[in-house]
């Protein structure tokens, strides 16, 4: 049975898009590579249950969710989709396919990798990553745990790790120590979301009373034979070496655009967050017109936009399949956009205050992680005459791993942009391709369209 | 390093010796939650490797499974019985393909 519409991911978003579109009559497919409903943000909350308010409202998004009579899929994982609506994934190891008059994207963000020397040793993971460990499986940081960055993540993350029993050795602060005074400016807006800078102050002050060292810090490095064993850092004007088992970075999040990048979907150069995000008319559709997007994949708002953005996008498809008409959908949706504004208004404070730090990587460091691709060999291309992302894989092979330039994308035109002395949107990013996940021959040779 | 208080019901195997593992943990965080953190070496330089993003972007945490190589442990679940192996190198063709 071919559905009105499919909804990629199941978080905020998704599950938003998918709820308000079933409100409206539209039959919805919801695939998902996880388990369960929730994404990043309300990843396993039904089995965590809520501990704070927003908990509570995104358990009760869930509830709705489930009851809304979308034919969700767990552990589907999709690997194709062409721009008429139709979509490819893989499912119980089997590959299949449906086609729906509109395909909306909600497949939120990944990580700003934060390039280190040793970033690739077992025991050197991500804050995001420890965070779904602690969620989806109450894992817990033990005694020599290192946290180095900047953003929200990282500090959302230390306080619940402390929450629940957690220790962390200290909080490495790479952030820019003049950005403050830059982001001045923004605090008048940013007032109107005073909740979420409470929220954020709260945070650093519950960290620094349960006694964990927070330092400025510089050339971080991970250290080990095999796996990780110490950290090495500049801090106070001196070097610093501490014994560290778990290392976890964090630099922000960006939008994961793997998906409209491989369907051709325009995308325009975000400065204030410094990533590429698809380009995109109100209602979240895309340059093709059976796809859109909703959540932080469209550019990075945080779980209380995507919710709105979600429910925008689904008013539209609503509309453009006659549904619902013109004047029901704009009243619908005018209080959403009203309350997305609202919660918006602290981006430009937070995206000032954690802008990435320049890379500065030593030749030596890794760039791609799955080719093993070091900053020297980028520069070097760059000196024998390499412009763009995909001459460099020619080049390098860099971004031509399985993760396909998920991890290394942003590092590799930072580099190649400032070996060129060009600005980082003038590099052409990696042209993605199909499938964007890996799909075995016996999936294939199994396919069942739905 | 991570830890859990949580009780563990499950038995799975990594390269034979057993391991606890509790319902519904990821393959990977049923790892990590033993202090194991490399999953596999790369087929590039043959360096040790293991969970990095946990939410299925970074395929650094690939291990054979069940004799299905290439899998990603952070997005696979585990079973009572399964068995894991730390992937060498590049992921051979299974006997079920």
């Amino acid at each position: 049975m071919n559905p009105d519409l499919i909804v990629i991911g199941a978080g905020p978003a998704g599950i938003s898009a998918a709820t308000e579109a079933r409100a409206h009559g539209l039959s919805v497919l919801v695939l998902d590579e996880n388990p369960a409903p929730g994404g990043r943000i309300w990843q396993a909350l039904e089995t965590r249950g809520a501990k704070d308010q927003d908990d509570t409202d995104g358990l009760l998004a869930l509830h709705k969710f489930r009851a809304s009579g979308a034919d969700a899929r767990w552990r589907s994982s999709v690997w194709a989709i062409e721009p008429d609506g139709t979509v490819f994934w893989s499912e119980d190891s089997v590959a299949r396919s449906a086609r729906a008059a509109r395909v909306v994207v909600c497949t939120g963000t990944t990580e700003r990798p934060m390039p280190i020397p040793g970033w690739t040793l077992p025991g050197v993971m991500t804050v995001g990553a420890a965070q779904i460990a602690l969620k989806t499986a109450g894992l817990l940081p033990t005694g020599a745990t290192w946290i180095a960055g900047q953003g929200p993540l990282l500090l959302l993350y230390t306080v619940q790790a402390l929450r629940a029993g957690g220790r962390i050795a200290g909080v490495l602060d790479v952030s820019d120590g003049t950005a403050p005074l830059r982001a001045l400016q923004h605090v008048p807006m940013a007032l109107r979301a005073f909740d979420d800078i409470t929220k954020g102050l709260a945070w650093r002050r519950e960290i620094t009373r349960a006694g964990v060292p927070w330092l400025s810090a510089m050339t971080l490095r991970a250290e080990g034979e095999g796996t990780l064993q110490r950290i090495a850092f500049r801090a106070g004007g001196r070097p610093r070496v501490e014994n560290a088992d778990l290392l976890l970075l964090h630099d922000g999040v960006i939008p994961s655009v793997q998906i409209t990048r491989a369907l051709g979907c325009a995308h325009e150069w975000d400065a204030g967050q410094h990533c590429w995000k698809p380009a995109l008319d109100a209602w979240g559709t895309t340059s093709l017109p059976n796809i859109v997007v909703a959540g932080d994949g469209a550019g990075i708002g945080g779980a209380r936009v995507a919710v709105l953005s979600g429910r925008i996008a689904a008013l539209g498809v609503a509309h453009a399949l006659g549904r619902i008409d013109g004047a029901l959908r704009d009243t619908a949706a005018a209080p959403l956009r009203a309350a997305r504004a609202r919660a918006l208004a602290v981006r430009p404070l937070l995206d000032t205050l954690y802008a990435p730090r320049p890379r500065r990587l030593d030749d030596a460091t890794i760039v791609c992680r799955c080719e093993e691709i070091t900053a020297a060999q980028i520069r070097d291309a760059a000196t024998l005459g390499c412009l763009g992302l995909n001459q460099l894989k020619s080049f390098t092979r860099c971004g031509m791993g399985p993760c396909q330039g998920r991890m290394c994308g942003s590092t590799a035109a930072e580099v190649l942009a400032a070996a060129r002395g060009v600005p980082v949107a003038a590099i052409e990013p990696y042209r993605t391709r199909f499938p964007t996940k890996p799909v075995t021959v016996g999936e294939l040779a199994a396919m069942a369209a739905e | 390093m991570f830890t859990r208080p949580d009780a563990v019901t499950l038995t799975i195997y990594l390269d034979g010796a057993p391991l606890t593992a509790r319902a519904g943990d990821s393959v990977a965080a049923a790892l990590l939650s033993h202090g194991i953190h490399t999953t596999r070496q790369t087929p590039v330089s043959g360096a040790p490797r293991g969970p990095y993003c946990m939410m299925g972007a970074c395929f650094d945490c690939l291990a054979v499974v069940d004799g299905q190589p290439g899998v990603q442990t952070c997005l696979a679940t585990v079973r009572d019985g399964m068995r894991i192996e730390r992937q060498q190198g590049a992921r051979s063709l299974s006997d079920t393909q």
